[in-house]
């Protein structure tokens, strides 16, 4: 099959799944479930978006949550002074993507290691963090926006019919939405993976040196994929604010921490493992919290260890290789070409 | 008279106190085959690196038909028609060798353009077999042969190959030495090499660097004859 039929594939059965979803959940989980549920999509999404960056680009980023915060604050505070949740997914995204736009030309074109890289975008992060926490007292209010310091913003606005600011999505709606983001983000990925700049930028992750050689702008590229990964995260902070409101905890260490967990446990290089590690991850944490004096981050901790142990290239690629082994004739069709040349 | 193909005028490359490259003045004309030889430490490799934009020279000049280039981003250098192939080669290990290729000649050619250039290119180096391989398991000699077909599919007017008998027995090296002569016929080549061997069987101008500067420059016969050049190789480089 072609990469362009594998990608086809791919994104139907995802369709299929998505459609799914938006069906039955709705009506078969209470609201309480169902506002979970949108908000394990709003995580996967963030999930999607560093397996994004760290699979295509090579770019392992400490803190995709500063754009996943900065997404939902921005979409608070431009909610709230519009008046209209709808007016304000544009105007969250763009600070999305200037802020990691900004960040990553100031790591990619000062040449920084990628060691480095994950510290400066975790420090990015963590500093966020400081910040949003220090902004409690009226001195700290954008427009209309308070923008409430360790509390956060508990009047986050609702996402609306655009043009209708007086009908709030209900929950429901907002699922749907959250699934769609989801689906579109993931279709959006591998079809950026099917382009030029995206054969390029996996190019890069293999051989950076190679690639340059070769006349292909290296920094262009990793920029492009860090913005374009700073945007999801953008979105999925937006879809996170429609369901529980915003507050400095989005940029938290934890947060920042479980995303990378998500994809180390998931698979670097796969977009699925991740979504379905996030998801999984957290069914986990939280049943791990309804049992009495047991920390789930114990528990997360030790997923985390076992994963690195025992599959240290992530649950879907171990998996494929295991189906793969299973049917040898009808996954490796290049072997009978090379055996007469040996 | 039109300018060379590439040149070098002055150029000099000092990391703190040491002089590794010392006002070297070098020029390489169209569709020809030069060889920069030294013993180790004779700053070729820096001056690979300088040709290339890895490294960006303290003083002089790198002209490419008469332009300045002098310190350019390696990608830009690439765009001009070089096509560099390193000394430990460089591919995308966890794509099929025939991806590689493709993509090499995909920065200039079109999607159809570019799988003709690519079949073309694995073809030419023998290596058509070897097309859906990833090219992180190929043997040493394999990867060597892989990157070349990476390197030539674009088509470029200069190839510049650092040390590619590295590593090499005396057969590889002589089937090399064949490979970079038949390479020859379509496009320039600077080949940057310490074995003699290998410069004995290219058997054309060679330029020899020692101490950071060039030592000589002239056939292949008359540099392997003269006294300095074994002089430098054998006796005084050596203590």
């Amino acid at each position: 099959m072609t990469d362009a039929g594998r990608a086809g594939l791919h994104i139907a059965v995802a369709a299929a799944l998505a459609v799914a979803a938006v069906l039955v959940l709705p009506g078969a989980l209470e609201l309480f479930a169902l506002i979970n549920a949108t908000v394990w999509a709003a995580m996967a999404l963030l999930a999607l978006s560093l397996a994004f960056a760290w699979g295509a680009g090579g770019i392992l980023c400490f803190g995709q949550t500063a754009f996943f915060g900065l997404g939902g604050y921005a979409y608070a505070v431009a909610g709230i002074n519009f008046g209209d949740g709808a007016l304000a997914v544009l105007p969250a995204l763009t600070v999305a993507t200037l802020a990691a736009a900004a960040l990553g030309w100031v790591m990619f074109y000062g040449r920084v290691g990628d060691v480095y890289m994950g510290v400066i975008t975790l420090t990015v992060t963590l500093i966020l963090f400081k910040f949003a926490n220090s902004t409690a007292g009226e001195q700290w209010r954008i427009g209309a926006a308070a923008l409430g310091g360790f509390n956060g913003i508990p009047q986050t606005p609702p996402l609306n019919w655009p043009g209708d600011p007086a009908n709030p999505l209900t929950p429901e709606q907002v699922f749907v939405v959250a699934v769609l983001c989801l689906f579109g983000c993931y279709a959006a990925v591998k079809l950026v993976l099917l382009t030029r700049f995206g054969r390029v930028a996996v190019a890069i992750k293999e051989n950076e040196l190679r690639a340059e050689l070769l006349g292909y702008d290296v920094r262009a590229h990793r920029l492009g994929v860090f913005t374009i990964g700073g945007a999801m995260a953008g979105l999925a902070g937006v879809v996170f604010a429609n369901c529980v409101f915003v507050s400095p905890s989005m940029f938290s260490l934890a947060y920042a921490g479980q995303v990378v967990i998500w994809v180390l446990v998931g698979g670097v290089g796969t977009y699925v493992g991740p979504m379905a590690a996030c998801v999984a991850l957290q069914a986990l944490a939280s049943w791990a919290g309804t049992v009495p004096g047991f920390d789930p981050n114990l528990l997360l901790g030790g997923v985390l260890l076992a994963a690195v142990l025992a599959v240290p290239r992530g649950l879907l690629p171990t998996a494929q290789d295991l189906l793969g082994r299973l049917r040898p004739s009808r996954r490796r069709p290049a072997e009978p070409k090379i055996a007469p040349a040996e | 008279m039109s300018a060379p193909l590439l040149a070098t005028e002055g150029l000099t490359m000092r990391f703190g106190g040491v002089v590794a490259v010392d006002g070297v003045s070098v020029s390489v004309e169209e569709g020809e085959l030069r060889c920069l030889i030294g013993p180790n430490g004779a700053g070729k490799s820096t001056f690979f690196r300088c040709l290339t934009g890895q490294y960006r020279p303290t003083s002089g000049r790198v002209l490419w038909r008469g332009r300045d280039v002098t310190g350019q981003d390696p990608f830009r250098l690439a765009r001009l028609g070089i096509g560099i192939k390193t000394q430990v080669p460089a591919l995308f290990d966890g794509l099929p060798v025939v991806e590689g290729v493709r993509l090499a000649a995909r920065r200039l050619h079109g999607e159809r353009e570019s799988r003709r250039l690519a079949d073309a290119a694995l073809g030419r180096l023998g290596i058509a077999h070897l097309a859906d391989r990833p090219a992180g398991l190929l043997a040493h000699g394999q990867r060597q042969l892989a990157e070349l077909a990476t390197v030539v599919a674009p088509r470029p007017d200069l190839v510049i190959l650092d040390e590619p008998t590295a590593g090499m027995g005396t057969e590889e090296t002589a089937r090399t030495a064949g490979l970079i002569r038949e390479l020859n016929r379509d496009h320039a080549v600077i080949v940057v090499e310490h074995d003699m061997q290998f410069i004995r069987a290219i058997a054309r101008t060679v330029t020899v660097f020692h101490q950071g500067r060039v030592l000589m420059q002239d056939s292949a016969d008359r540099v392997l004859s003269d006294p300095r050049v074994r002089d430098v190789y054998l006796g005084r480089a050596a203590a």
